[in-house]
């Protein structure tokens, strides 16, 4: 028998849509000219890469100039507040929340080692950004607040609607990290008053490699690299055609679809969430309920520890994420789940299944008749057991 | 300098899924349970002895793959020996056992060894033997490490 493989960690990364691929391919050696050339492959590239700019600045109710291609949405959030810090000295307070992804984190702890001041806001059990905080953290030296969007981890929606009135109204910049969002909710830079936005290309079907940072005109930004001065002078080096074209495809594929895909996906995640808590006793759904990604699903489980049920789960061909930093570089468990209120033992049992465009209903009844039977073995050998 | 991305040998996975020894002995002669600080983990090992040799173990643990593989492997290692070889093993017999372990998951091979010798040093105590000075100050160690932990100050 073949083993089944079932793909639940379409957060991590996705496929790259095979109709992405097709319009990738002619970009990678009979269209190959560099973006800069001034001749006829040279315009060919460069028409390929404006075009993908324009699909991705319609999405965002953005305009072209506004869109910088860079090579990651971590490079893309490094830019954000390494950029502003440089371009604004006269400002030395920088204000993210505690669920930030480690690249806003990092970057924002790396900036606090250079003198800046550094406010981690403190969110809510359903991973909500506590707002009253945010309002009395705001003050003449605050140069900008970046939060995340949909958590990667836990799913929860932010309401960046709300914060970016905030921010504009206080005159302070607003950065949010959309890796996770894009291609999946309406996002209009405009009407939510973003001033910057990360939104990436592998986690919507398009290739790896290539992000976008969204710069409202009018905002003072430095590049971090030197060079050629490309993106308008905002990250130098050779454009990297093939994956602009890949991602102004995926995106084209996103937007399309979002009403539909969104519905779909909804279903499918709330048929996990009640089929888990239904059939598994003691463990629950991290992150608001409706407020969430449609493809998000986090669940801790009492009295095991969230890499052994992955490598159990993996073993019989359903691959997922854990919260738990036994499978990672670190031995600390999520800081967005400790964020949340959860202690070290809940975030250690955590478990991330991240739904997608591949994603069918015998896939989620597969995993909904194989959990339990993982569960049960692992808590077989867990020295915890029920009162 | 870039450390390439860690996987498990096979004998660790070959653990994992078929651990051997899982359970609890329920008249044994020691048990001993310890918990790492880093990561969470849990061991609870229980031994009968017969003859000064360790005639039986069991285990139950609350941990990742490494740390069940750990668990089992270092009872298949255990079973046979007499007291004074178990308390000679190292968590470098755990290690090499499983063909070698990720550098961030070395510290599971500790916690094995330190649940065997948590286990033995119940049994002395239990059976009022004599506990070699080592013995005494590992447990020490272990009691420390514990009550840092209840307060908080192991991070």
């Amino acid at each position: 028998m073949k083993k089944q493989k079932i793909y639940l960690d379409y957060a991590a990364t996705t496929p790259v849509d095979p109709r992405v691929v097709k319009v990738m391919m002619p970009y990678f050696n009979q269209n190959y000219g560099n973006s800069m050339s001034l001749h006829e492959y040279g315009f060919k590239s460069s028409e390929a890469v404006e075009r993908s700019r324009t699909i991705i600045a319609k999405a965002l109710n953005a305009s072209d100039d506004e869109i910088v291609f860079t090579g990651s949405a971590t490079e893309s959030n490094n830019l954000a507040l390494k950029g502003l810090v440089e371009a604004n000295p006269n400002k030395r307070k920088l204000i993210i929340s505690s669920i930030e992804h480690d690249c806003v984190r990092n970057s924002a702890i790396w900036l606090r080692g250079k003198g800046y001041k550094v406010v981690m806001l403190s969110v809510d059990k359903k991973g909500f950004v506590d707002f009253e905080e945010l309002k009395m953290e705001i003050d003449d030296d605050t140069l900008v607040v970046s939060i995340i969007h949909g958590s990667n981890e836990m799913g929860t929606i932010q309401d960046i609607k709300k914060i970016g009135e905030l921010c504009r109204d206080r005159g302070v910049y607003f950065h949010t990290d959309a890796s996770q969002s894009f291609g999946k909710v309406v996002i209009d830079v405009k009407d939510m008053k973003i001033d910057l936005l990360t939104a990436s290309s592998h986690k919507i079907y398009g290739p790896k490699g290539v992000a976008i940072l969204y710069v409202r005109d009018g905002i003072k930004i430095n590049p971090i690299m030197h060079g050629g001065g490309h993106e308008g002078n905002l990250r130098s080096s050779t454009v990297n055609v093939p994956a602009i074209v890949g991602m102004g495809k995926a995106v084209e594929l996103c937007v399309k679809n979002m009403k539909a895909e969104n519905e779909r996906l909804t279903k499918l995640r709330d048929k996990l969430i009640k089929g888990i808590l239904s059939t598994i006793n003691d463990c629950w759904l991290n992150g608001d309920e409706k407020r969430r990604l449609s493809n998000n699903v986090n669940i801790s489980f009492e009295r095991v520890e969230g890499e052994s049920i992955l490598m159990e789960l993996s073993n019989r061909g359903i691959m997922c994420s854990t919260g738990s930093a036994c499978s990672s570089n670190n031995l600390e468990p999520s800081h967005v789940l400790l964020a949340m209120g959860l202690s070290s033992p809940e975030a250690h049992g955590s478990l991330r299944f991240s739904l997608g465009r591949y994603t069918t209903e015998s896939e989620i009844n597969y995993m909904l008749k194989t959990l339990p039977v993982v569960l049960k073995k692992m808590r077989k050998m867990s020295p915890f057991k029920t009162l | 300098m870039i450390r390439k991305q860690f996987s498990y040998s096979k004998k660790v996975l070959a653990h994992f899924r078929k651990p051997h020894n899982l359970g609890k002995i329920k008249d044994a002669d020691g048990v001993g349970e310890v918990g790492n600080l880093s990561c969470g983990d849990v061991m609870k090992l229980y031994i009968k002895v017969d003859k000064n040799v360790v005639s039986d173990v069991k285990f139950e643990t609350y941990g990742c793959a490494a740390a069940i593989a750990t668990s089992s492997i270092i009872t298949d290692l255990v079973k046979g020996k007499t007291i004074e070889q178990a308390l000679a093993m190292t968590n470098k017999d755990v290690i090499d056992s499983l063909d070698g372990l990720p550098p961030i998951k070395i510290h599971c091979s500790l916690l094995s060894v330190d649940a065997l010798n948590e286990a033995i040093y119940d049994f002395l105590k239990k059976s009022k033997s004599e506990i070699p000075d080592f013995l005494e100050k590992r447990h020490l160690r272990m009691i420390t490490l514990q009550k840092m932990e209840e307060q908080g100050l192991a991070h």
